[in-house]
C-alpha cells in the first residue's frame, strides 16, 4: 500500500476576458453579434427566430418548417443546397421549440461569405416544394413513431403535458395525425408570416472581424424583410402540482422517473442561490443525491438535476432512470434528499464547492467557438447582455448558506415538483402507493 | 507525455489514455475494462471514494472516462489554475487505485443500470454497436459483448481486478497530453514530481485481434420488443488502419456514401426512393475513424418502414456501391466532400479537450502525436481513384449484414 500523499494547492486563477462583442440592429429589424475567436479557421453561426404559436397545428408545422427549410428554394433544390454546403466546409440545421425556431451551423472561415449567400436564400426564397414536403412529412410520422417508443420521451411528454397543459410548453413534438394534414401552402404561409428579420437575432462566432462581419451580414441579408413581427408566447398557467403520475411500460426493466416544477429566471435575484441549491442536491456529480442513490446504493446510472429556461417560465427540471426492483427506495431517497436540501442549512463546505464548480464550468462552456457561440445566443435570447458571464459569477459569490436554505424551500421542496413515472406498473404500484399520491394514467 | 500550450482561453484539459479496451478483456469476464474503468474512480491512495469528483468539480471542472475497444481514457477539463492538481489525480490513481469488495459491488450494480438504460430499456439499444460484431467476427475478443453479461459482471472478482491494473495499468501503457493554458517546462515538472516515482512494470505485448476475411455474406437477425420499426445495418471489415495510405480512401467513403443530403445514399433512399427513415455510415464499431486499430469495419446503418422491405434497401444500396465502384466519384465530389471532413475534424479539435484526446490516440496508437496536424493534408491527398477502389471491396459476399425486427420474435 502507498503512503497518502498531500493533495496540491490551486494556483492562482486566472480570470476569462468578457470577449468584446459587435452588436448591431440592422434597418430590417435583425439583430447581429459578432465575436472574434481565431482558434481554428471556422465560423459559428447561430439565428434564433421568434415563432411561439398555439395549438397542435402550430407545433406540426413548425416541426415540418424546420425539417424542410433547406429543402429548396427558387433558384436551388435540395441537392444543391446540399453540395453547396458540402463545398463551402458548412453544415446547416434548423430546430424548433415551443418559443422559437432556430437555425445553427458552422463553415470554414473562407466560405463564410457563401454561407450567407445561402443563408439569404433560404430565409427569403425557400419554396417548400410540394414532393419534398409529402416526403418528410411520411418520413417524420416514421421518426416521431422511433421517438416516443423511448421511455424518456414518454415521460418527458406526459410530465410537460401536466405542468402546462394546453399551453404551448404542454406540447414539444408534435403530434403524427397533426403532421400528416399538414400542407406545403401552409408552410409557405407561415413562412411569409413568422420567419422575419424584426426580433430575430444572429450570433457570429470565429475566425472573423466583428465590424467586417456585421457588414457582410448586412449586405447579404439585406433583401430579408417582411412587415409582420415576432409573437411572443402566451403566460404560463398556475403551476399544481398534483399527485404522481403513473404510466405503464409493461416489463421494463427500469423505471423513469421525472419531476419538474417553476423556477426563477436566470435574470431574478434568487437565481444564483437557487442554482447553488441545486447544486449541492443533485445539480453536479458531486452532489448529495448523487453520492446516496448512485455511488452509495447503487439504484441508477445517475441522476440528473437542471434548470430549463424557456422564456415564458423557467423550471427546475429532475430526472433519473433506476432499478425496477429499487423503484420505492429511489423515490424515498430522492423525496429525502429534496426535503432535505428544502429544510435543512447545506454546509459551508458545500455551498463554497458548489459556487466553484458553478464559476468555472461558465469558464470551460466559452472556451471553444461552438460554445461561446450557443452561449452568446442563449443569453441574447433570454434579455440578458453578454456582461453576464462577468455578472453571474459576481453574485454567485455573494450567496450565503442563508439564501440557499430560503431558495431551495421556495422551489425545490418535493410536493411542489410535478412527478411522473414510467414504469412496469404491476411490479412497482403497490411499495410506490405507500409512499406518495399517486394517480394511474 | 504530450503538451500543447494555447494560452486562449484560462482552461486546461488532461487526458490518460490506457492502452487496453474492449477487446482485451479475458473469456468469461465481458464487459471488464468498462467496469474497471469505473473502479478508477473510486478511491486511490491519497483520495477516498468520490474525492476525485469532488476535486475536479470543486476546482471549477469537468471529467469522465470511456472504454472503447482499444483503450480506456480518463479525461479533465478545468480552469488552469488547477492544472497540477489534475496531473496528481491522475498520478495518485496511477500508482495506487484503492480496490474494495464494497465499492467493486457498488459498481457493478451502477453499470447494471447503465446497461438497462442505454441498451435495454431501450429500443434499438446496442444496435448495431453490441449486435454487429458477432455476426462480423468470429474471435472471443471481436465479437463479445463489451458492456459485458449480468452474470460475467457478477462473477468479477477483486483479484480479478488488482490482476488488470497489473497488467495493463502499467505506465508505459499509458500516454498522457495536456493542453491548454500551460507552459510546458511547468507541466514537465508536476509530471515528474507526480508521476516520477510510479515504478515502471512490465507492459503487455499487443496481440494481433485480425481475422481471416469473410469469403460468403453472413446474416444475423436480432429482435427488439421495444422497437417500432425495423432496421438494418450492413458491415464490411476494412484494412488495417495502421496503415493510412490504405484506410483513409475508406474513411473518404463512408462520407461519399452517407454525410448528408448531398450523400450517394441519402440522394438515393431519402431524396429519391423515399423508402427509409434515415441512413448514418461510420468507420469504426464505435464511429471512432481514427480510434480504433485493426480490423475496424465501415458500417452503414438504415432505419426503415415496415412496408419497404429490407431487400429493397440493402439492394439499393448494392446499386449505389457498384455504381461508385463502376463510375468513379462526379465532378466535384471529393473536393466537397473533404471540405466538410476537414471543416468538421478542425472543429472537434478546437475545444482544448478534442484536442487532447486526438493527440493522445494518435500518440497511442501510431507514436505520432503530429499526426492531429498533418491530418487534413492526408485527407486531401486522398484520391479519386483510391475511393472508387475502397467501394469495389465493399461486396455482397463479403459482408455482414444484421437485421433489427420488431418485437419479440414469435
Amino acid at each position: 500500500v502507498t503512503a497518502s500523499r498531500t493533495v496540491p494547492a490551486l494556483g492562482k486563477p486566472r480570470t476569462s476576458r468578457v470577449p468584446t462583442v459587435a452588436d448591431v440592429t440592422l434597418p430590417n429589424g435583425l439583430r447581429v453579434l459578432a465575436v472574434r475567436r481565431a482558434g481554428v479557421p471556422l465560423v459559428e453561426l447561430r439565428l434564433r427566430i421568434p415563432f411561439a404559436g398555439r395549438g397542435e397545428e402550430h407545433v406540426a408545422r413548425a416541426q415540418l418548417l424546420g425539417d424542410t427549410l433547406l429543402s429548396g428554394t427558387d433558384s436551388r433544390d435540395a441537392s444543391q443546397i446540399a453540395i453547396d454546403l458540402q463545398s463551402l466546409g458548412g453544415q446547416l440545421h434548423a430546430s424548433n421549440d415551443a418559443d422559437r425556431l432556430g437555425i445553427s451551423g458552422s463553415v470554414l472561415s473562407s466560405g463564410f461569405g457563401g454561407m450567407l449567400d445561402l443563408l439569404g436564400d433560404l430565409l427569403t426564397a425557400a419554396s417548400y416544394p410540394k414532393e419534398e414536403v409529402l416526403a418528410e412529412r411520411d418520413r417524420l410520422v416514421q421518426e416521431l413513431a422511433i421517438h416516443r417508443s423511448q421511455a424518456s420521451v414518454v415521460a418527458r411528454e406526459a410530465l410537460l403535458r401536466r405542468m402546462y397543459g394546453e399551453h404551448p410548453y404542454g406540447r414539444e413534438l408534435p403530434g403524427a395525425e397533426a403532421v400528416a394534414e399538414v400542407k406545403p401552402g401552409q408552410l409557405r404561409a407561415l413562412h411569409a408570416k413568422r420567419v422575419v428579420p424584426a426580433g430575430s437575432v444572429l450570433t457570429v462566432v470565429g475566425d472573423v472581424q466583428p465590424a467586417k462581419a456585421v457588414a457582410q451580414v448586412e449586405k447579404k441579408l439585406a433583401t430579408w424583410t417582411a412587415s409582420t413581427k415576432a409573437a411572443r408566447t402566451p403566460k404560463l398557467p398556475k403551476h399544481l402540482p398534483g399527485p404522481a403520475l403513473l404510466l405503464d411500460r409493461p416489463d421494463a426493466v427500469q423505471t423513469t422517473i421525472r419531476m419538474a416544477g417553476p423556477a426563477p429566471a436566470r435574470s431574478a435575484q434568487e437565481y444564483a442561490a437557487v442554482s447553488l441549491a441545486n447544486m449541492v442536491f443533485g445539480g453536479y456529480f458531486s452532489s448529495r443525491w448523487t453520492a446516496n442513490i448512485r455511488e452509495d446504493k447503487g439504484y441508477t446510472y445517475g441522476g440528473h438535476s437542471v434548470f430549463e429556461h424557456p422564456p415564458a417560465g423557467s423550471r427546475l427540471s429532475v430526472s433519473v432512470d433506476v432499478a425496477t426492483d429499487v423503484t420505492a427506495p429511489a423515490v424515498l431517497e430522492t423525496l429525502y434528499e429534496l426535503g432535505r436540501i428544502a429544510t435543512v442549512p447545506v454546509s459551508q463546505e458545500e455551498l463554497d464547492q458548489a459556487r466553484r464548480y458553478a464559476i468555472g464550468s461558465l469558464q470551460l462552456g466559452a472556451a471553444s467557438q461552438a460554445g461561446l457561440a450557443s452561449m452568446i445566443s442563449m443569453l441574447v435570447g433570454a434579455d440578458l447582455g453578454v456582461d453576464y458571464l462577468r455578472e453571474f459569477p459576481r453574485q454567485l459569490q455573494q450567496v450565503t448558506v442563508d439564501d440557499v436554505l430560503a431558495a431551495a424551500a421556495t422551489w425545490m421542496a418535493p410536493s411542489r415538483l410535478t412527478w411522473v413515472l414510467v414504469g412496469d406498473v404491476k411490479a412497482i404500484a403497490v411499495p410506490l402507493e405507500g409512499l406518495i399520491a399517486l394517480e394511474r394514467g | 507525455v504530450v503538451v500543447s500550450p494555447d494560452p486562449s482561453s484560462p482552461v486546461v484539459a488532461v487526458a490518460v489514455y490506457y492502452d487496453v479496451g474492449m477487446r482485451s478483456e479475458p473469456e468469461g469476464r465481458t464487459g471488464f475494462a468498462h467496469l474497471f474503468e469505473h473502479l478508477m474512480f473510486q478511491g486511490s491512495a491519497s483520495l477516498g471514494k468520490t474525492e476525485h469528483f469532488t476535486y475536479v468539480q470543486g476546482s471549477g471542472g469537468t471529467l469522465n472516462g470511456s472504454t472503447h475497444v482499444d483503450y480506456t481514457n480518463y479525461y479533465e477539463v478545468l480552469p488552469s489554475n488547477a492544472a497540477e492538481l489534475a496531473l496528481f489525480l491522475e498520478a495518485d490513481r496511477m500508482r495506487s487505485v484503492a480496490l474494495t469488495q464494497e465499492n467493486l459491488e457498488n459498481q457493478v450494480a451502477v453499470v447494471q443500470n447503465e446497461i438497462r438504460v442505454n441498451v435495454q430499456n431501450r429500443p434499438y439499444g446496442g444496435f448495431p454497436w453490441l449486435s454487429m460484431p458477432p455476426v462480423l467476427y468470429d474471435s472471443f475478443a471481436n465479437t463479445h459483448d463489451g458492456y459485458g453479461s449480468f452474470v460475467d459482471l457478477e462473477s468479477a472478482t477483486l483479484d480479478d481486478a488488482r490482476q488488470f491494473f497489473d497488467r495493463y495499468y502499467a505506465p508505459g501503457n499509458a500516454v498522457l497530453t495536456v493542453v491548454g493554458d500551460v507552459r510546458t517546462a511547468e507541466v514537465q515538472d508536476w509530471v515528474e514530481r507526480h508521476f516520477g516515482d510510479i515504478p515502471a512494470r512490465k507492459t503487455p505485448k499487443r496481440p494481433s485481434f485480425a481475422e481471416k476475411a469473410i469469403t460468403a455474406e453472413r446474416r444475423g437477425v436480432v429482435h427488439d420488443r421495444l422497437a417500432p420499426a425495423p432496421a438494418v445495418a450492413l458491415a464490411w471489415r476494412t484494412t488495417d488502419p495502421a496503415d493510412l495510405e490504405t484506410y483513409l480512401p475508406y474513411v473518404v467513403l463512408a462520407e461519399v456514401l452517407t454525410d448528408g443530403d448531398a450523400a450517394r445514399l441519402q440522394d438515393r433512399l431519402l431524396l429519391r426512393d423515399r423508402s427509409v427513415t434515415s441512413v448514418g455510415g461510420y468507420l469504426g464499431i464505435m464511429g471512432d475513424s481514427y480510434d480504433a486499430r485493426d480490423p475496424t469495419p465501415l458500417v452503414v446503418e438504415v432505419h426503415h418502414p415496415d412496408e419497404t422491405p429490407v431487400a429493397d434497401v440493402v439492394g439499393a444500396i448494392d446499386e449505389e456501391l457498384a455504381r461508385l465502384a463502376g463510375d468513379g466519384l462526379g465532378e466535384g465530389e471529393l473536393t466537397r466532400t473533404v471540405a466538410r471532413m476537414t471543416a468538421r475534424y478542425l472543429r472537434e479539435l478546437d475545444p482544448y479537450m478534442g484536442r487532447a484526446q486526438q493527440l493522445a490516440v494518435f500518440e497511442q496508437q501510431r507514436s505520432r502525436a503530429e499526426l492531429v496536424n498533418e491530418l487534413p493534408g492526408l485527407l486531401e491527398g486522398v484520391t479519386a481513384a483510391s475511393v472508387q477502389a475502397a467501394a469495389a471491396t465493399l461486396r455482397p459476399d463479403n459482408r455482414a449484414m444484421l437485421e433489427l425486427r420488431p418485437g419479440d420474435g414469435s
